[in-house]
């Protein structure tokens, strides 16, 4: 029985994730960010892993609302910090514990969610953007103006940690950051997903559909707060500190510039981009005069020649789509591993032409 | 308090305005958010700093030096990062950002954060129907109102204006009609780039200069635009003379009210578009799909 149940997880493995360079990669790079902190003992390192995962959860979460549904939502951070802002202040005047402040951080941030998304959604496309873009900066006028309450500029400090030690709250995070990140991921692969797509190429005909699209789209801002939510508190208890620097619009443009380098409407994309370029922020540290600019600079050089995103561009070049089934195949294949039809794009053309 | 509400809004509002309405041209006839619209006022800023305080060169003349550095800058960004990408609205986006960014570390590594000043071009006040002003707040607000006069002519005037109005309202049509479609965007960008630098250059002796000087006008030129309607250039100056009268009426009548000049002038964005949603002239965008 277990033999059998084995089998089949091997075959599958084997067919769909050793088949394809990119998801080979995806699951090694996955695997050494949870085998990583055992053999690192600098804590600085550990910092790093952990706030990766939790800005991963933020990148896709953005992803989801802004690259799925098409809701270019530029003030992101406004439920970052709600939920940081909420998680801290609960946990300092009532004493709750994370496993309690981190949900209801989440829920304040959907709660913000709705507050954000009813007005606006009666604005399309770059109205939406820039409206949006002005929560966060009235919500971080407010934090200075009642600064006995927010603490001002110097934010909520003093608030209790996730766990005893750096190793467990990073494991923590990865893990919560794997479960989060797969579970928006198979959200946008639903039929929800579907629903998403629709709205965002085409509302008008979505909505003739029968789909009703104000609410459809008013979810996604609220799942998309759920998830950025919780990245915020998870973020809180981890500083110890909820800033205003949770409701800045660099945190906000953070967001899009991940998604966007590694590719957005994909969510993996997303990750990866928080993967690739959270660290190499770190790594810049070394040359701290000109770390923002070779940072920007990296950014706008890469996305110069490719517009649609790192991943999709990799991907592109180490996987080909089958002509006939759309079956994605490694691009050392010259039949597919699915219909068995030639990749080679020559032969394809010559069989067409002469069909013809 | 009435006349420093008043005097602090013409100011305002001109440059506002002058920045509103070059964002309002790029938006218009590429459909391009240039957020680094307004990194282009704070290097036009810098470039006379340098101007002035290193190479001695006169006020005037560093001015007019600046605005066409800056627009050659402006438009060789234009041409080689953004004009290729037009087709990827978000990637765009994130590439304007990433300019502004750049700009602001360069300007970071090369004279560091610290804030500076520039020099006026004149000294004293004169006071104006019983206002006292200051005699560079008034020279910068006549010619600010003289440019944007002269933007105005520009546009409603003279064959290039058409050929801009016309490419703003139906981008392909005017690609039809035989219009050089993408020669009009990069002179767009050339006269906006220009617009925002000479709005940063008379500005600059009234304010700080510092690296970061661009993101606060950002997100105001932003609210104006979407309360103004997007891409009309009417709206824009409404929309910025809105903006600069609330900020005042902040600043000047509720205590600590300077944390709360930005949000309050979101606040009426918000609520403006609620009532319009395309803002107060725009024109709806429903064929655009």
């Amino acid at each position: 029985m277990i033999r059998v149940w084995l089998l089949r997880l091997y075959r599958d493995f084997k067919g769909d994730i050793l088949a394809l360079p990119g998801r080979t990669l995806a699951c090694l790079a996955v695997l050494a960010l949870f085998i990583a902190p055992l053999f690192i003992r600098d804590t600085y390192i550990l910092r790093i892993i952990t706030l990766t995962a939790v800005y991963a959860v933020f990148a896709a979460s953005w992803d989801l609302l802004s690259g799925y549904v098409g809701q270019l939502n530029l003030g992101h951070a406004l439920f970052f910090g709600v939920a940081a802002y909420t998680s801290a202040m609960l946990n300092l005047h009532l004493g709750l514990p994370p496993v309690l402040t981190i949900p209801l951080g989440a829920l304040a941030a959907v709660m913000a969610g709705l507050v954000v998304g009813i007005p606006c959604l009666r604005l399309k496309g770059q109205y939406l953007s820039l409206a949006t873009l002005a929560f966060p900066i009235i919500l971080k006028g407010l934090v200075y103006l009642f600064k006995e309450y927010t603490g001002g500029e110097l934010g909520i400090s003093g608030i209790s940690r996730l766990a005893g030690s750096r190793l467990v709250e990073c494991y923590i995070a990865l893990a919560l950051g794997a479960v989060l990140c797969f579970l928006i991921w198979k959200i946008t692969d639903s039929n929800l997903g579907l629903i998403f797509h629709a709205i965002r190429e085409d509302e008008i005909t979505a909505r003739a559909s029968g789909i009703n699209t104000t609410a459809y789209k008013l979810l996604a801002f609220c799942l998309s707060g759920l998830f950025a939510g919780i990245a915020g508190g998870f973020f809180a208890h981890y500083m110890r500190l909820a800033g205003p620097f949770t409701l800045d619009v660099l945190l906000s443009f953070q967001a899009i510039i991940w998604t966007i380098f590694g590719g957005i409407t994909t969510i993996y994309g997303s990750v990866a981009g928080v993967i690739i370029l959270f660290p190499l922020m770190e790594i810049l540290r070394a040359f701290p005069e000109i770390r923002m600019l070779l940072f920007a600079a990296v950014i706008v050089i890469v996305l110069r020649f490719m517009p649609e995103g790192v991943v999709p561009w990799f991907l592109d070049r180490v996987e080909k789509e089958c002509p006939r089934c759309k079956e994605r195949n490694a691009f050392t294949r010259t039949r597919c591993r699915v219909c068995r039809v030639s990749l080679s794009e020559r032969e394809v053309r010559a069989r067409t032409t002469t069909r013809a | 308090m009435l006349a420093n509400i008043l005097v602090t809004t013409l100011v305002n509002g001109a440059a506002y305005a002058m920045l509103a309405v070059g964002f309002s041209l790029i938006f218009g006839v590429g459909r391009i958010i240039n957020l680094a619209h307004t990194a282009y006022y704070m290097l036009a800023g810098y470039s006379i700093f340098t101007l002035v305080r290193v190479a001695g060169l006169a006020y005037v003349p560093a001015m007019a030096l600046s605005i066409l550095l800056v627009t050659v800058v402006a438009v060789l960004c234009y041409k080689l990062l953004i004009d290729p990408m037009r087709e990827h609205e978000t990637t765009v986006l994130i590439i304007t950002i990433a300019l502004a960014l750049v700009f602001q570390e360069l300007m970071l590594k090369y004279f560091g954060g610290h804030f500076r000043s520039v020099p006026g071009v004149a000294e004293g006040s004169l006071s104006i129907l019983g206002v006292q002003v200051t005699r560079q707040q008034a020279i910068t607000c006549a010619v600010l109102a003289v440019i944007l006069a002269a933007v105005w002519l520009l546009l409603h005037r003279t064959r290039f204006g058409l050929a801009v109005r016309a490419t703003a309202q139906d981008m392909e049509a005017a690609n039809l009609m035989g219009m050089d479609v993408s020669r009009i965007a990069t002179l767009t960008a050339a006269v906006s780039a220009a617009l925002s630098a000479a709005a940063g250059a008379l500005v600059a002796p009234l304010n700080i200069l510092e690296p970061h000087m661009w993101l606060n006008p950002l997100t105001i030129i932003l609210a104006i635009i979407v309360l103004g309607g997007m891409g009309s250039i009417k709206g824009s100056i409404y929309g910025a003379a809105i903006i600069a009268l609330s900020e005042s009426l902040v600043i000047f009548l509720i205590p600590q009210g300077s944390f709360l000049k930005g949000a309050f002038s979101l606040l009426i964005m918000i609520i403006v578009l609620l009532i319009r949603p395309e803002g107060l002239f725009g024109v709806a965008l429903e064929g655009e799909r």
